[in-house]
């Protein structure tokens, strides 16, 4: 037997709506990936694999340390909604948030030390404050972001069959993780 | 008109709101630049929120049901509606007006140029009236087949129901608006003598104009991507049943290929633009050579985007000449597969040639040589797409059409400018004519006699089914010979001026060049004068021309299967596609069945 127009039309979108979600997020990483790559080889074309010696390297170390374990967590917070555990959700959003905030913390004080010792005059000092900006102003939106999901979940959204929510931010997370694991070398490492 | 009102009022807040906020913090003038950059955003924000971003999304954030807006009727066009098909007619709408607007800025540019001295306007007044000319009209080449008619026609002739993230492309398009105000309000600030390449040192330190330029045209850009993102997640994931890659209609594989490219390399105008602004605002010494930094950075980061930025407005334009083409000579697509192959090979190699717009700038010599070579090469997939059309007209059944009227004038235009591109691509020969009238006639060719060529074409052959009403065809053919010998006439002595070494940008000029020049004035006067003869015609047209019907031009493609103007969601069932869509004379062939598709069993 025929469905109707609108039944049908659901069924469809149910079969493409996830597939053009994914997509579609991974196609603006893709695109986030060119500015990155744009500010990036701006550092290595003005300033090429000169950094200053008053560069705080445990700092760095210690916040990357922190970002990356926060991945974890948001890692632990999608795999707890597909199981159905709100409770986990929830907390290891809240954890997310947590190590994100102290990770900004870092990041403002790294920028207080690098005004005095590498100032935005000089053109390492350039690079690192729009790198470092730029990176910032990522991670700031993915706080907000994991706010939102954090928010909704609490108020009930989000099924074991339906966080599409939560995956979405999560994934963006992951994203502005791994653009830190090659700005992290960008501005230190080399 | 609601919406539209709040939206300009929170945008006004926003904006006196970030401009007062910043001078409370830092002190300084409201039209400090930093002042301007929080205003804008704050401004953009309120905007956005005003218009509908909130009521249709953003509650959603908070837990809160959406309300979407429930305006009907020609309300719904100043409202953030997901219709594609309305966004469609807005990006038309809009950068038609657009162009317009910039054209009249060019008949003022002429004017000036009509005679030896400086008549009326300064040199430096005539270098902001250029750059706003050049700004609005990129922007328009841009934005404007691929945001009307990318929005309008794709969900259509792949049988989906509208885009994959309405909402997206509703702020895409909303975007828009605030381009165009700060732009255009750039002349309060001073306004920006940079033309639209805004290269620094002189970007960075000329007045407060540059800043709003910067805001607007990072805007733009952000308002490309998401549309580049939308259409392709549409076409990837939204075919009807049947509709294989290789049965794609030629516009939705030219939208297609020019959206992966302003998904990606946008980001690099964007980028580079930001970097002025920091070196403006935040005390960075990117583009300042005393501190370390060099100039030829922004010119090797906006070349990354503004060479291929030439590919994603012809694309698409590409793609609507050969839909005409195909559907007006009443054959299959000559070389259909190689066509596509064309498109894909330019957006491969349109990402490796941009230095070729350096040759003069200092930059390594060693890098002169590969970089012509591989701009050289692009003739080749371009090639392929002039290759399909001429095929297709070959003993063709050719109807004696508008647009089809257009795309020879099209195909005489662009042949063109693709080759005076090679003197320009070629070092030696460019090292001559770089900077000249020459590289002013060599664009106007590309871009008019490409892009927007296309964009009015389009717009005569999709009227009917936009409108539901067909244009005056008389009206129509002769506006297509007075634009095709009108565009030439003005721009053919640019040619020769720029060959005798006139330097463009520049309001006065030796007594050696009147005489082109006064033909060129004349000959912009009278172009300029026949788009009355467009307008009238088609503002005409839509309120009382003669009903149209479905498919007045019997076309095979699955929007000429809908009512004009088609419903909203298009399609009352899926179409299921069966053959390729361009097959005419081919017997017994079949593009789509409506009926066949009553979505599965159960």
């Amino acid at each position: 037997m025929a469905l109707s127009a609108g039944a049908a039309h659901e069924r469809a979108e149910a079969m493409w709506r996830p597939r053009a979600n994914r997509l579609g997020l991974w196609l603006f990483f893709a695109s986030e990936a060119f500015l990155f790559a744009a500010f990036i080889s701006a550092r290595f074309v003005t300033s090429g694999t000169d950094k200053p010696d008053t560069l705080n390297q445990p700092l760095a170390l210690g916040i990357t340390v922190v970002l990356l374990a926060s991945s974890i967590s948001a890692y632990l917070a999608e795999t707890s909604i597909a199981h159905g555990d709100r409770k986990g959700l929830i907390r290891y959003l809240s954890i997310t948030i947590l190590l994100g905030l102290v990770f900004l913390v870092g990041v403002v004080f790294e920028f207080r030390e690098a005004m005095e010792y590498f100032p935005p005059g000089t053109i390492y000092g350039s690079n690192f404050v729009a790198l470092i900006g730029l990176h910032g102003f990522h991670v700031f939106t993915g706080i907000v972001a994991l706010a939102v999901a954090l928010g909704l979940g609490k108020k009930g959204h989000f099924e074991p069959d339906d966080y599409w929510g939560v995956e979405g931010v999560v994934k963006y997370w992951h994203f502005v993780d791994l653009a830190w694991v090659i700005i992290y070398p960008t501005l230190y490492l080399f | 008109m609601r919406p539209l009102i709040r939206a300009v009022v929170l945008g006004l807040v926003g904006y006196v709101a970030g401009a007062w906020l910043t001078v409370a913090v830092r002190g300084g003038s409201p039209s400090d630049d930093v002042a301007v950059v929080f205003g804008f955003i704050l401004g953009l924000i309120g905007w956005l929120m005003g218009i509908g971003v909130w009521n249709a999304w953003a509650r959603e954030w908070f837990g809160l049901p959406a309300k979407p807006d429930q305006a009907t009727g020609w309300k719904r066009y100043f409202t953030f509606n997901t219709d594609h098909k309305v966004i469609g007619i807005q990006y038309l709408v809009t950068f038609i007006a657009i162009l317009l607007l910039g054209g009249a800025m060019a008949l003022v540019m002429r004017m000036e140029l009509a005679r030896p001295g400086q008549d009326f306007l300064t040199l430096d007044a005539y270098n902001k009236l250029m750059s706003m000319h050049g700004i609005l009209m990129v922007a328009t080449a841009v934005a404007g087949v691929l945001g009307a008619f990318g929005n309008y026609l794709v969900p259509l002739m792949i049988g989906a129901r509208d885009m994959a993230f309405p909402r997206v492309n509703a702020l895409s398009f909303w975007l828009i608006p605030p381009v165009a105000i700060g732009l255009l309000s750039a002349p309060l600030l001073g306004s920006f003598d940079t033309g639209w390449t805004a290269y620094p040192p002189l970007s960075v330190v000329n007045q407060g104009g540059q800043v709003l330029f910067i805001l607007a045209v990072t805007t733009f850009g952000l308002s490309s991507i998401l549309g580049g993102l939308n259409i392709v997640t549409t076409v990837a994931t939204m075919r009807a049943p049947g509709m294989t890659w290789g049965r794609l209609p030629i516009f939705v594989w030219g939208a297609f290929c020019a959206s992966i490219l302003s998904l990606l390399v946008t980001q690099f105008f964007a980028a580079s633009l930001i970097l002025i602004l920091l070196d403006r605002v935040a005390g960075t010494t990117f583009f300042g050579a005393a501190a370390g930094g060099d100039p030829l950075l922004y010119q090797h980061m906006f070349w990354f985007y503004s060479h291929p930025a030439v590919y994603i407005m012809v694309l698409p334009a590409f793609g609507v000449m050969l839909e005409i083409i195909t559907h007006l000579a009443r054959k299959p697509l000559f070389a259909y597969k190689a066509v596509v192959a064309g498109f894909w090979g330019i957006v491969g190699l349109s990402t490796i040639v941009w230095a070729h717009h350096m040759f003069t700038s200092g930059m390594a010599e060693q890098l002169h040589a590969p970089f012509m070579a591989l701009t050289e090469a692009i003739s080749i997939p371009t090639g392929l797409v002039f290759l399909g059309a001429l095929g297709t007209l070959w003993q063709g059944k050719l109807q004696s059409k508008t647009p089809l009227w257009l795309a020879f004038g099209w195909l005489f235009n662009f042949a063109i400018g693709g080759i005076t591109g090679i003197y320009l691509a070629d070092v030696a020969t460019d090292i001559h004519l770089q900077d000249t009238y020459f590289v002013v006639a060599h664009f106007h060719y590309t871009i008019v006699g490409g892009t927007i060529f296309a964009l009015i074409a389009g717009s005569y052959f999709w009227f009917p089914k936009i409108t539901g009403r067909m244009y005056n065809e008389r009206l129509g053919k002769i506006f297509a010979v007075w634009l095709t010998v009108g565009f030439n006439l003005v721009f053919i002595p640019l040619f020769w001026l720029g060959v005798n070494g006139l330097n463009r940008r520049v309001a006065d000029y030796p007594e050696f060049y009147a005489g082109p020049n006064a033909f060129a004035s004349v000959a912009a006067y009278i172009l300029g004068a026949g788009f009355l003869l467009y307008a009238g015609n088609l503002l005409w047209s839509a309120r009382r021309g003669p009903a149209a019907g479905p498919n007045p031009w019997n076309a095979r493609t699955l929007e000429w299967q809908l009512p004009s103007p088609p419903p909203e969601h298009n399609f009352p069932l899926l179409p299921e596609v069966v053959g390729h869509p361009y097959d005419y004379g081919v017997p017994g062939s079949v593009h789509a069945a409506q009926e066949a598709a009553e979505g599965g069993e159960e």
